[in-house]
C-alpha cells in the first residue's frame, strides 16, 4: 500500500530529493561558482518533470488514504508551473550573474517552492493544503529578499512576509471552522458533511479560506502587498512571481472550492464573483498612474487574476477549462514581458521607469514589435491569442447566468487597455529621451519573440490546449 | 462546565487580537510577528478544541504541523527583519515605506 502511494507522489519526491541533494552539494563544492550550472540544471528537472506528468495519462488516483489527489487538473496545472518556472529560472540567469545575484541558494529555493505548488495544486487534505502552501510560500519570501543589500529588496521581502503570514492565518482559522464543523480535514469527508447544505460555521470556515486564497492569488481587496513585492524585488523573481505561484494559487482555489464545497457552488459563487469584479476594476483603474514598469505589471496581474476568477465564479467544469486555459495564456505572455523588461537597462543598472521607452521603435523595431503584440495580447485586443482567452471566461461566466459580470469584464478591459496602448505609444510616438542601450541575451531574446510569435501563430488552435483544458477540468467538476 | 464554545470564544478573541496588533500597531516590526503568532496559536486553540470535542486526532496532528511551521515562518521571518535592519537602520513601522503602498 505504501509503495503504491509513494509511487504516485513520486515526482514531488525526486524534485524535493533533488533540491536537498543540490543543496548538500553546492555546499560541500564551490557554492556560488555552481550557481549558473545548477540553475541550468534545475530548470532541466523541471522540464523533465513537465514531460513525465504530462505524458504519463491515467485517471484520478490519490494517494494517503485522499490526502494527495493526481488527476487530469492537477496533471494539467503542474506541467504549466514546472514549465513557466523553467522559462523563468533560464532566463533569470544572465540577469542575476551580471549583478552578482546569483547565488546558488536560488534554484535550490525555486525547486523547493515549486515543490510546494506541486503539493498544493493536488492536496486532497486541509493538511496537504497548508503544508504545501506553506512551503511555497516560505521559499516565495526569500527569494523577494534575495538582494539583501538592497533597502527595496529587504522591505519587499519583509512587507510580503508579514502579509503573507497574516492571509496563511485567515487561511488557517478557516481550516479549522471547516475542520471543526465538517468533522474531517479531508476534503472527500468535507464535500460529503455538506451534502445537506452547509451550517454557518462551515459558511464562516469557507469565508476565511477564500480571503486565504484571495491573498495568495493577489486579487482585490486582498491585493495591497502585490505592487511593493513587484517592484522591490530583482526582477526575475518580480518574473517568477508573476507566473508559477499564479497558477498554483489558483489551482488550489479551484480544488477546494470544487473538492471540497463543490456540492454547495451558490453559497461561494457570490464570493468569488464579487472578487473577480474588484480585481478587475483595480486593477485597471490603479494602473493607470503608473510609471514603473513594475508597478504596473502588478496592477496588471491583479486585473489578470480577476479574469482568471471569472472562470472560477462560473462554478462549471467549462468554467474551469476557461480559466486553465486563462491561466496558460496569461503565463506565456508574461514570459515574454518580463523577458523584455529584464532587457531594459541603461549603463548596466536596470531601468523601470515607462518614460524610457520613448522612440524604443526607432533603434530596435523587432524587440518594440514583440512587446507591442505581448501588450495587445495582454489588453486582449483581437487578433492576439490574449483575447481568446478573455472570450472563454466571459463566455463561461456569460453560460452560467452571470451576464453582469461579464459586461463588467468588458468594461474592465477596455480600461485596461488605456495603460497597456500606452506603452505601446511611448515606444513608437514618444518624446525624445536618453536611450537605452540594453543588449538582449539570446535566452532573453528567445523568451520574448517565443512568447509574441505563439501570441500571434495561436489563434489557428490555441497549440491544442484547449482539449487539454477541457479534459482537466473534467477531472475536477463532476 | 467549560465546552467547547468558552474554547472557540478565546481563540476567537485572540485572533482579533492578533490581526488588530496587525493593523493598529505603528511602533515595532517584532510586535507585528508577535501578532502573527498569536493567530497561529487561536488556531491551534480551535483546533485542539475541536479535536477533543469531536474525539478525532487529526485535529491535534495539525496543530503540530501548525507549531513546526511557526517556527520556521518566524525563524524566516527574523532572518528578513535582520537584512532590513542592516540596509534601513531601523526596524519601526513608520519606516517601511521606500515603496508607497
Amino acid at each position: 500500500m505504501m509503495s503504491a502511494d509513494l509511487t504516485i507522489v513520486l515526482p514531488e519526491i525526486l524534485l524535493a530529493l533533488y533540491a536537498m541533494l543540490a543543496l548538500l552539494g553546492a555546499v560541500y563544492t564551490g557554492k556560488d561558482d555552481t550557481a549558473s550550472l545548477l540553475t541550468w540544471l534545475t530548470g532541466g528537472v523541471f522540464v523533465l518533470l513537465a514531460i513525465w506528468i504530462g505524458t504519463t495519462g491515467g485517471d484520478r488516483v490519490t494517494a494517503f488514504d485522499g490526502m494527495f489527489i493526481a488527476d487530469g487538473f492537477a496533471r494539467f496545472a503542474k506541467v504549466t508551473i514546472l514549465l513557466s518556472a523553467a522559462a523563468v529560472l533560464v532566463m533569470s540567469q544572465g540577469y542575476m550573474e551580471r549583478r552578482g545575484l546569483l547565488r546558488f541558494e536560488y534554484p535550490i529555493l525555486v525547486a523547493l517552492a515549486v515543490v510546494g505548488m506541486m503539493v498544493m495544486v493536488s492536496a486532497g487534505d486541509l493538511m496537504a493544503l497548508y503544508m504545501g502552501l506553506e512551503l511555497q510560500s516560505l521559499a516565495l519570501y526569500v527569494v523577494a529578499s534575495l538582494r539583501r543589500d538592497s533597502v527595496k529588496s529587504t522591505e519587499a521581502g519583509l512587507k510580503y512576509f508579514i502579509l503573507g503570514a497574516l492571509s496563511s492565518g485567515l487561511l488557517l482559522y478557516g481550516a479549522s471552522l471547516t475542520y471543526g464543523f465538517a468533522g474531517t480535514t479531508l476534503f472527500s469527508g468535507i464535500i460529503a458533511a455538506t451534502q445537506g447544505g452547509v451550517s454557518l460555521g462551515l459558511l464562516f470556515g469557507l469565508v476565511f479560506l477564500i480571503s486565504g486564497f484571495a491573498f495568495k492569488v493577489s486579487a482585490a481587496p486582498f491585493h495591497m502587498w502585490t505592487p511593493d513585492v513587484y517592484e522591490g524585488s530583482p526582477t526575475p523573481v518580480t518574473a517568477f512571481f508573476a507566473t508559477a505561484p499564479k497558477v498554483a494559487a489558483m489551482g488550489l482555489f479551484a480544488r477546494v472550492v470544487f473538492d471540497a464545497f463543490g456540492g454547495v457552488v451558490g453559497e461561494w459563487q457570490q464570493i468569488v464573483a464579487f472578487l473577480s469584479v474588484v480585481s478587475m476594476f483595480l486593477g485597471a483603474i490603479a494602473a493607470i498612474g503608473q510609471t514603473n514598469i513594475k508597478r504596473l505589471m502588478a496592477y496588471s496581474s491583479i486585473a489578470h487574476m480577476g479574469f482568471a476568477l471569472m472562470g472560477l465564479a462560473a462554478g462549471s467544469a467549462f468554467g474551469v477549462q476557461a480559466m486553465l486555459i486563462y491561466l496558460a495564456i496569461y503565463v506565456t505572455m508574461n514570459i515574454g514581458t518580463f523577458a523584455f523588461i529584464m532587457a531594459m537597462e541603461k549603463d548596466g543598472r536596470p531601468v523601470v521607469e515607462i518614460k524610457a521607452l520613448s522612440l524604443y521603435s526607432k533603434r530596435e523595431p523587432l524587440r518594440a514589435l514583440a512587446m507591442l503584440v505581448l501588450l495587445f495580447s495582454l489588453a486582449g485586443v483581437p487578433p492576439m491569442v490574449g483575447f481568446f482567452g478573455k472570450f472563454y471566461v466571459l463566455r463561461a461566466a456569460y453560460d452560467a447566468n452571470l451576464g453582469w459580470l461579464a459586461v463588467a469584464g468588458v468594461i474592465a478591459s477596455v480600461i485596461g487597455a488605456f495603460y497597456y496602448l500606452r506603452i505601446v505609444y511611448y515606444m513608437y510616438f514618444g518624446a525624445e529621451t536618453e536611450a537605452l542601450d540594453g543588449r538582449m541575451s539570446p535566452v532573453l531574446w528567445t523568451a520574448l519573440m517565443g512568447s509574441a510569435a505563439i501570441m500571434v501563430f495561436g489563434v489557428v488552435n490555441l497549440f491544442g490546449i484547449e482539449p487539454l483544458a477541457a479534459a482537466a477540468a473534467a477531472t475536477l467538476v463532476h | 462546565m467549560i465546552g467547547l464554545e468558552h474554547y472557540l470564544t478565546v481563540a476567537a478573541a485572540l485572533f482579533v487580537i492578533g490581526i488588530f496588533g496587525l493593523f493598529l500597531n505603528r511602533k515595532n516590526i517584532i510586535i507585528l510577528l508577535m501578532s502573527i503568532e498569536l493567530m497561529l496559536l487561536a488556531v491551534n486553540i480551535n483546533f485542539v478544541a475541536f479535536s477533543a470535542y469531536l474525539g478525532d486526532l487529526a485535529g491535534q496532528v495539525f496543530t503540530l504541523f501548525v507549531l513546526t511551521v511557526a517556527a520556521a515562518e518566524a525563524a524566516i521571518g527574523l532572518a528578513i527583519l535582520v537584512c532590513f535592519f542592516r540596509t534601513r537602520g531601523t526596524i519601526d513601522v513608520e519606516d517601511v515605506n521606500v515603496m508607497k503602498g
